[in-house]
């Protein structure tokens, strides 16, 4: 049906997909480059037509709790923001991991540290997927290289979390957030009713119905026996995780010399990159995350006996080429091109590196 | 009179609340958490409200009021109670919903989400319990202090050069526009009790009626923090706290 083929920002593919998702409610914080999501949302007024409520909090702290409290009533719930707002988020994010609640989170990453710059940037990526807040949990992140993907992992990452009772982020960068591209966008869904919130999430804060136990969503536990069980519990729930949803990509993989590995918008550059290499004869594989955790260690560990060489290609100084190094183990040589604090590299550049540093 | 006697129902004049559970409760003995606790235990089983109700917890020393009145219950994180019941209650209109924080809660680290939630007039209900002291740390220096107080982080007294003043956030909150009901209550004699009851069931009312948001200070004692005996710490109250935070309505539209 071309009239559901639309041209726009993938800021704006995130809001279509949240109200056509049959989100509950969006809680947010103006923060360049994804303000856009709020400014649809609210142009859009999905309060009059699907009821999903959406409210501008005073702070990125609020609008994280904002979404504590309505994951807790077990409503579809999210929140977006861009780096230093996401910093801040990070209280509420481990206390929605520790009470196991599901939501999603959008990032739209620029440059840091600090106030930093406006322009694109995936630097972070260590913040989002080895912690960032306190206590040892885990993110499902998931990492957009298209506007198509920004609307389409609205989907996968609510699935997602609710599947497992943990937040899901999609962590985008500046350029996914800012750039127009077509977009096929998912079929409305209506939202869940409370009997169906009811029945599907029992451990939901719904009102104590006579005769029935309460509902308490906390992170608390004193006892510290209790608390490692709960630990224990949330491992084992990652472990789960990290078998069954790794999600990646190969292009042009096969019979490869070398193997590029990126994710978001550095990927696409790097199809180019391997493009201008295959002109010249260099057999370039490109291997695209598309959960940076769970992360595709196995897959990029079956080419550790089959290419001479591997090269990570982030937009920051070297961050998930740790976790390919981990994935490989020191049987292949893995070497990082980035560039920072907001600078996005050209194709060239980085067949230059990739030529530099692995041939 | 043998017990099977006294024991029958036509001669009992008092009973514990019905949503109140039997966990045995960690608060000291004399302070005004328990009192409080029973009466929006009593007020939430009169207007029938059980399935209804859904509170947020603070950090603070009624960390644990989930464990003791026997409805839903959302933990939230130091100060954050406001935003959560926003939440919950615009994703949930139908329900009834409060917060119950302490003074380091809602007056120091949640000022922020205290202030915003009342001024965009969230329809819930924010209950204050205002001991000028931090009880689950130790007895530390709060935002509402007293001048010349002794705390752990004041040793020798509040002194407003190093500390600031004691802050009145109930005025502040009855400034803005979106509430509607803005109260200062105590419950240390039998007349107060019953007064502060009274002022729960109308802030309840107020949220379901979608009139704004009602916030309900409670002057209290905390005997323990204070190292008193919870006599001593009553009048004490009377004495002091009542001087800077008078009772009664602050705002009532």
């Amino acid at each position: 049906m071309t009239e559901d083929v639309k041209l726009m920002k993938g800021n704006e593919a995130i809001a279509h997909a949240a109200i056509r998702y049959g989100a509950d409610g969006y809680f947010g914080y103006p923060i360049t480059p994804q303000s856009e999501i709020m400014e649809t949302l609210m142009e859009m007024k999905p309060w009059e037509t699907t009821g999903m409520v959406v409210l501008q909090a005073e702070s990125e702290v609020a609008a994280i709790n904002m979404v504590y409290g309505g994951a807790g009533c077990g409503k579809a719930v999210m929140t977006s923001s861009s780096s230093p707002g996401v910093s801040l988020k990070q209280e509420g994010i481990s206390y929605i991991a520790g009470a196991e609640l599901p939501c999603l989170i959008d990032n739209v990453m620029r440059g840091g540290p600090g106030l930093g710059t406006i322009q694109p940037s995936q630097a972070d990526y260590f913040q989002t997927v080895k912690g960032g807040g306190h206590g040892d949990y885990r993110l499902i992140t998931l990492a957009p290289a298209s506007v198509q993907e920004m609307a389409d992992f609205v989907g996968l990452g609510f699935d997602l979390a609710f599947k497992y009772n943990n937040p899901a982020i999609i962590l985008a960068d500046g350029i996914i957030g800012q750039m127009m591209e077509k977009v096929v966008l998912p079929p409305f869904r209506p939202r869940r009713t409370e009997e169906e919130i009811r029945k599907q999430m029992p451990w939901a804060t719904q009102g104590k119905l006579v005769g029935h136990k309460r509902n308490v969503i906390t992170s608390l536990e004193l006892d510290p026996a209790i608390m490692e069980e709960n630990n224990i519990r949330f491992q084992a729930k990652y472990r789960k995780i990290e078998e069954a949803e790794v999600r990646y990509e190969e292009i042009g993989c096969e019979n490869a010399d070398y193997l590029m590995v990126a994710f978001g918008s550095m990927a696409r550059i790097c199809l180019k990159t391997q493009e201008m290499a295959r002109a010249e004869g260099i057999k370039v594989g490109v291997l695209r995350p598309i959960t940076l955790w769970p992360f595709p260690s196995k897959a990029i560990a079956e080419y550790a006996d089959k290419v001479k060489g591997m090269i990570s290609v982030e937009l920051n100084a070297g961050q998930m080429v740790e976790d390919i190094r981990l994935a490989v183990n020191g049987k292949v040589k893995v070497e990082h091109f980035g560039r920072l604090g907001g600078i996005v590299p050209t194709p060239d550049e980085v067949l230059d590196a990739l030529k530099q540093k692995l041939l | 009179m043998d017990v099977n006697e006294i024991i029958k129902p036509e001669n009992i004049v008092y009973t514990k609340p019905r949503l109140m559970n039997d966990n045995p409760m960690h608060y000291c003995p004399g302070c005004s958490h328990g009192v409080v606790h029973k009466l929006i235990a009593e007020v939430i089983d009169e207007m029938g409200m059980e399935e209804k109700a859904i509170g947020i917890a603070p950090v603070g020393c009624a960390v644990f009021a989930y464990n003791y009145i026997d409805i839903d219950w959302l933990e939230a994180a130091h100060g954050r109670a406001p935003a959560i019941a926003t939440a919950v209650k615009r994703l949930n209109p139908s329900k009834m919903v409060f917060t119950y924080q302490g003074d380091g809660d809602l007056a120091a680290i949640g000022t922020a989400e205290t202030i915003h939630a009342c001024n965009r007039g969230e329809n819930i209900v924010i209950i204050f319990i205002n001991n000028a002291i931090y009880g689950m740390t130790g007895g530390q220096m709060a935002p509402t202090t007293l001048e010349g107080m002794v705390t752990a982080t004041c040793p020798y007294g509040r002194n407003v050069e190093l500390n600031g003043y004691p802050l009145k956030i109930s005025n502040l909150v009855a400034q803005l526009d979106g509430t509607c009901y803005v109260t200062r209550q105590s419950v240390h004699t039998a007349a107060a009790v019953k007064k502060a009851k009274k002022a729960l069931r109308q802030a309840f009312e107020n949220s379901m009626a979608r009139k704004g948001t009602s916030l309900i200070e409670f002057v209290s004692t905390c005997n323990s923090g204070w190292k008193m005996t919870p006599d001593q710490a009553n009048k004490w109250m009377e004495q002091n706290m009542f001087a800077k935070y008078p009772l009664g309505d602050l705002k009532n539209e």
